[in-house]
């Protein structure tokens, strides 16, 4: 019995942060300037990698932690890069 | 996919109520980068879902791990530790580059030098005679 109510409870949590990635993915298609979108694509990383670790709960393995903690570094790599592209005008000078 | 792993019943608990708290805040800071209308201000929101959001499912994820595995199972802190070192200083470069576009291009909406100096001046400072 209460291992249904925590199946119920991790899928609730998975909905909602479905969600999350969803006004994320909205600023990305939606923001009025390169800034937003690049903010909106920093949350849709940050709800994935959540995600993942949900799955990881839900099906008692520890495989999934590896793919969120690359999952955490290549966004903050990538938003790192993306910033100093609307700094300057290019990544690597 | 209804499934869940086999835990004693104080540890369904615990792992139910983060898992639940860490999601909901994290749809509450989502919901921000959708209702505040400037970017200076949107920016802020997400770091709810950085901070607590991750720590709270995190805490829930060793709570699981090592109720299955019966031994103190932390790897998760690195990622906790990570996320939080690294989101202030992703977020302090993109405000950069926003305000320096913003202040090329002459936007109406940037926070000018002006404001930002009469916020720090206080009362008890002498006047300029």
């Amino acid at each position: 019995m209460s291992t249904f109510i925590l199946a119920l409870v991790i899928t609730g949590a998975q909905v909602l942060l479905a969600l999350a990635m969803g006004c994320g993915a909205f600023r990305i298609l939606r923001g009025p300037r390169a800034q937003d979108r690049v903010l909106g694509m920093d949350s849709l990383y940050i709800g994935g990698m959540l995600l993942l670790i949900t799955y990881g709960i839900q099906t008692g393995r520890t495989l999934y932690f590896e793919g969120a903690l690359i999952i955490a570094l290549l966004g903050f790599a990538g938003t790192v890069a993306l910033a100093k592209f609307l700094m300057r005008g290019e990544v690597v000078e | 996919m209804i499934e869940a792993p086999d835990l004693p019943i104080w540890a369904a608990i615990l792992v139910g109520l983060f898992v639940l708290l860490g999601a909901s805040i994290t749809l509450i800071g989502a919901l921000g980068l959708l209702r505040l209308d400037n970017f200076y201000k949107r920016v802020h929101a997400p770091t709810l879902g950085t901070t607590l959001g991750t720590a709270s499912i995190l805490i829930a994820s060793m709570i699981c791990f090592s109720t299955l595995q019966t031994r103190p199972v932390v790897h998760e802190i690195l990622i906790i530790i990570f996320v939080t070192l690294t989101t202030p200083i992703t977020l302090m470069l993109l405000v950069r580059a926003a305000l320096y576009r913003d202040r090329s291009e002459q936007v109406e909406t940037v926070p000018s030098d002006t404001a930002i100096a009469e916020a720090f001046i206080t009362d008890d400072e002498p006047s300029s005679n």
